[in-house]
């Protein structure tokens, strides 16, 4: 039913949307959705960055009105969804969050709607259910696929090979694909160049997947090509979980960039010179900050990726609009943040306290943040990586990165760990 | 200095765009703030296994963090993230989480278990962790409501050797038997 109320909604909005120039939404014709009437924060994106930073600005300053638009009305994390995945857990629901309790305790309004276009000179925000004015907005729009750098890759091209990148229905189709091929089949990972959302995710993926084959399909084999020439996240651990165990079945390629899809011969393609053949083809696009930041004019010279202030967020293209999360470029010293949940969780907490600071005319505070990802390589086994980052000339500096030992020793400690950052963080976005 | 070349950027409309040039340092909040995401909002642990912050005294969080540090404290990732930040950041970690209201959990426990450690705590335990458990003194961690999986893990390392009892805690831990520590554990996870 909400379906087809959304694609209803979307049918009329696709009519407005054309008749709107360069991208300029047609404003006029939308109407207010809540009229303003103190200071408010609009946060686009319910997801890691998107609550937590509505729920801070809240938090810290009760006088400034918060409205979150978010397109679902439940989130599914992608964090873990690679257990659910590879059939470690049957249970999807510990996976995903709604926002009454956020909306309740800490009165953060929400819009349940599809952004559909922003005006950074009349601060407004579009949607397809009508406009929000705002004082200053939050986006937070994790990632979508630049799908137009594969050949062959079209509106179909997901519901074959699946990416499993955002997670939900494509975590599940990628499942089902899994639990039915036949023993003996082949399971193709191709994940993209660096910089992508969630660095450790796809060899993480590939140890879930290597390990489910091995216990369920002892016949089957898994390849994971990479785009990069080599292992670009925790390789050390990485490489050893492969050797450890999963040197039967498992094969990693580096340098593999996937530049053609054919779903109806199941295979991909490297530059036109190169096919690999798979049962199950886990296809990860190329990426880049979501659709609406591109829309929005957010996006830098890459046209992928949104600048923004490493103190305040805000956008280096558009005023009075932060970018916090995956969609963003940092000023970065050193090796950057990487996209992750816990990075969007940590940026959105430095953003919101400055975007309060900025709107009750007081001095912004510099950058003080985390990252650590946990990475199951095995059903019993987690290993981690931990950065703090600060601010060091203007840019954002990791103080300490390290990575567990390699020996596996922390491996049983850190999964229990790891389960429980899990419920902490989703506990601290939807509560 | 920085008020020199504030003054400078005004003046030059430098500043109009940029926001960094004239932040502050890191507050107590914003060096806090980036823990909740494994600890929660506050320091109020909702994950089985991690410990909660909130209400823990002072001392026992800068200690915790210097011997995570040092390396003398086992962890998994708590000294990893502890070499990021300086004494002055652990001062203020700490002041913001011992600030922070107590956190009370509803947990899994044993009756049985409870009852007989509620009985030997008095004797055995009671002299340092206060209050049953709720009141965190020096640098002795609040135990009250903390959840049992962490308590259990701690305990481990403390029998173990990897993690070093204080003396006086050890001379009270060693005569007890493995089922009397976990009765006391059940205990502790079960005050509110
Ligand atoms: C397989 C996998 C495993 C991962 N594992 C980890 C992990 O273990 N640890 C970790 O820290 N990170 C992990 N990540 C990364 C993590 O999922 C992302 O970094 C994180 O979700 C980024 O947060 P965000 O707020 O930028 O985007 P998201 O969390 O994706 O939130 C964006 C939200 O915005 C909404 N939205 C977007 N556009 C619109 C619009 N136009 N209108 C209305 N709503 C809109 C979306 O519906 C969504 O809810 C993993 C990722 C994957 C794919
Ligand atoms: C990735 C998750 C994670 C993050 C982020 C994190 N912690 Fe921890 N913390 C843990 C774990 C796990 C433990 C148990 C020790 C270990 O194995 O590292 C712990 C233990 C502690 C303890 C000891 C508690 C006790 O009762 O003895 C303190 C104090 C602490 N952390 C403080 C902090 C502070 C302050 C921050 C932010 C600067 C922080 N932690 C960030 C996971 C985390
Ligand atoms: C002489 C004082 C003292 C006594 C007596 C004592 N403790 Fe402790 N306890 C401490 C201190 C101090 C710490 C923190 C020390 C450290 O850094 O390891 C601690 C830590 C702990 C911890 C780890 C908690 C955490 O958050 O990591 C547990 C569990 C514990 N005590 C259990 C007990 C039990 C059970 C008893 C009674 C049998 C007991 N203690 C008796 C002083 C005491």
């Amino acid at each position: 039913m909400t379906l087809d109320r959304r694609s209803f909604l979307k049918l009329v909005g696709a009519g407005a949307g054309a008749a709107g120039a360069a991208g300029l939404p047609m404003i006029g014709m939308a109407a207010e959705l809540m009229p303003k009437s103190g200071r408010r924060v609009v946060v686009v994106g319910g997801g890691y960055g998107g609550t937590i930073a509505a729920k801070y600005v809240r938090m810290l300053d009760k006088s400034i009105e918060v409205v979150m638009i978010e397109r679902n009305k439940q989130f599914v994390s992608c964090p873990f969804s690679n257990f659910y995945i590879a059939g470690l857990t049957n249970d999807m629901n510990s996976l995903t969050i709604g926002y009454d309790k956020l909306a309740a305790n800490h009165g953060v309004k929400m819009v349940y709607a599809e952004v559909t276009g922003i005006d950074p000179a009349a601060k407004k925000v579009v949607t397809d259910q009508g406009t929000l004015d705002y004082d200053r907005l939050i986006v937070s729009p994790g990632i979508d696929f630049r799908t137009e750098e594969i050949e062959g890759y079209d509106a179909k091209t997901a519901e074959i090979f699946p990416h499993a990148w955002k997670a939900g229905a494509q975590s599940t189709l990628l499942r089902n694909q899994l639990q039915s091929m036949k023993d003996g089949g082949t399971v193709i990972i191709s994940m993209p160049l660096t910089p992508y959302r969630c660095p450790p995710g796809p060899y993480e993926r590939s140890c879930l997947i290597a390990h489910y084959l091995k216990t369920h399909k002892p016949k089957s084999k898994l390849i994971l090509l990479d785009a990069n020439p080599d292992v670009v996240s925790k390789k050390p651990l990485f490489t050893k979980a492969w050797s450890t165990y999963y040197k039967d079945n498992f094969q990693y390629i580096g340098g593999k960039k996937i530049t053609k899809a054919d779903t109806g011969a199941k295979l991909v393609s490297v530059e036109g010179i190169e096919d690999f053949k798979g049962d199950v083809i886990n296809l990860i696009p190329p990426q880049r900050a979501g659709d609406i930041a591109v829309k929005a004019g957010l996006v830098g010279d890459d046209k992928k990726w949104c600048p923004v202030d490493a103190v305040s967020f805000e956008s280096t293209k558009h005023k009075g609009i932060h970018v916090i999360g995956d969609a963003t470029a940092l000023p970065s010293d050193g090796p950057p943040m990487p996209k992750s949940g816990y990075s969007a969780n940590s940026q959105a907490k430095v953003c919101a306290m400055n975007v309060v600071n900025l709107l009750n005319g007081k001095e912004t505070i510099e950058f003080s943040g985390i990252n650590v990802c946990y990475s199951a390589i095995s059903d019993h086994e987690s290993v981690s990586i931990a950065q703090v980052f600060k601010l060091e000339g203007g840019k954002i500096k990791s103080s300490a990165t390290a990575i567990s030992p390699a020996d596996f020793s922390l491996g049983k400690a850190e999964h229990a760990y790891g389960e429980s950052w899990l419920k902490n963080i989703l506990t601290e976005m939807s509560t | 200095m920085t008020m020199k070349w504030k003054g400078w950027a005004l003046a030059t409309g430098a500043l109009a765009f940029s926001a960094t040039a004239m932040a502050a340092p890191p507050s107590a909040e914003m060096i806090s703030f980036a823990c909740a995401g494994c600890h929660g909002t506050n320091g109020g642990s909702a994950g089985l296994t991690m410990p909660s912050l909130a209400s823990q005294s002072k001392t026992a969080i800068v200690d915790a963090m210097k011997k995570f540090k040092s390396g003398e404290r086992p962890s998994t990732v708590m000294g990893r993230l502890a070499k990021g930040y300086t004494d002055a950041d652990f001062d203020a970690m700490a002041t913001f989480f011992s600030k922070q209201k107590f956190h009370p959990t509803t947990q899994a426990v044993n009756a049985a278990k409870v009852k007989k450690g509620e009985a030997l705590q008095e004797a055995n335990c009671s002299r340092c962790h206060l209050e049953d458990g709720k009141e965190g003194k020096d640098d002795t961690p609040v135990m009250a409501s903390q959840w049992l999986p962490y308590l259990q893990m701690q305990m481990d390392l403390y029998q173990s050797g990897a993690r070093k009892m204080p003396e006086k805690m050890a001379e009270k831990v060693k005569p007890l038997s493995k089922e009397d520590l976990d009765a006391l554990l059940h205990f502790y996870a079960s005050v509110k």
